[in-house]
């Protein structure tokens, strides 16, 4: 299994995505966003971080990047794209996934644990999470997720919503809602469910005696899927 | 030749820092502020003398960098 991680100026999770990527059996490889060739590849990760200082609108610049047009042609060809916080900003700039995401209703960074309910369990990703909830951490300032109400019922007629903000008990409510996301929506697929983008960060929950394991469970997935 | 351009949030989406910003207004004693919509301001110094055209350049570079459509409503001002 092979794996790329584009790295940005500014980005800050790029290595704890290869760190994590490596542990669960991927041969990973990281892209220089001026790149112009993808070396061959199961997976593409757009990591984390600040890309471009977050100048203009988060996630804009990176997204004009000319490693991007590569991304984007992997993506149409069905390759599977992963976007986490920053990377989940550059994908809906790129127009790879729908809606947009905007500062946080409270005007507050926002950098805590989350628990997510598990929306769509069968996917080009993952075919099978062993829990509904999942615990996960987040740390963003524009991770309001907004879309048009015409096409949030096309989100949710195909199945595009990945996870919902909820709390320990899977409730999905106004209160367990961090940051104003429309529907509580924390990530979402593209139409072909091959490229998804979430805010929060697995990456940072792969080991149970540090911070959680729940993202062990989300690489371990993606490695089933990829192995099959 | 400059071409100014202002960029909003669309009217159907929440403000959040307008929204401070009009709360704010409020504390100072400005009773009469309703409503503040805040934006960005671009000036793009182009290198055409005709305004016609120098706008329709304009017009191309708002749609792909510097609004997000899906949140955003551009505003090409007149010439400064």
């Amino acid at each position: 299994m092979l794996s790329s991680v584009v790295v940005f100026p500014g980005s800050n999770c790029d290595r704890d995505m290869a760190v994590a990527l490596e542990k669960f059996g991927f041969k990973n490889s990281m892209i220089w966003h001026n790149d112009t060739e993808i070396p061959k590849t199961d997976l593409i990760v757009l990591p984390g971080g600040f890309s471009y200082g977050d100048y203009l609108r988060c996630g804009c610049i990176g997204s004009k990047s000319k490693i991007i047009k590569k991304v984007v042609e992997f993506a149409n060809k069905g390759g599977l794209v992963l976007g986490i916080c920053n990377g989940f900003q550059i994908l809906v700039e790129t127009g790879l996934l729908p809606g947009t995401l905007l500062r946080n209703k409270y005007l507050r960074f926002i950098c805590k644990d989350v628990y997510l309910k598990i929306k769509n369990n069968s996917n080009t990703f993952y075919s099978k999470f062993e829990k509904d909830i999942i615990k996960l951490h987040i740390a963003h300032n524009e991770g309001n997720y907004f879309i048009k109400n015409d096409e949030l019922k096309k989100l949710e007629d195909k199945n595009q919503i990945a996870f919902e903000y909820c709390d320990i008990n899977g409730e999905v409510s106004e209160s367990s809602n961090p940051n104003g996301s429309i529907n509580n929506i924390a990530g979402v697929f593209n139409d072909n469910q091959n490229v998804l983008g979430m805010m929060p960060h697995p990456e940072r929950m792969i080991d149970k005696y540090l911070s959680g394991n729940d993202g062990s469970l989300f690489f371990n997935n993606i490695k089933q899927k990829l192995s099959i | 030749m400059k071409i100014p351009i202002v960029v909003t949030l669309k009217k159907e989406v929440l403000d959040p820092q307008g929204k401070v910003i009009q709360q704010t207004l409020q504390h100072m004693g400005e009773k009469t502020v309703l409503n503040v919509r805040q934006g960005k301001y671009f000036e793009l110094d182009i290198d055409e003398n005709n305004y016609e055209k120098a706008k329709i350049i304009a017009e191309e570079i708002c749609k792909k960098l510097l609004a997000n459509l899906v949140i955003e409503d551009y505003k090409i001002m007149d010439k400064s």
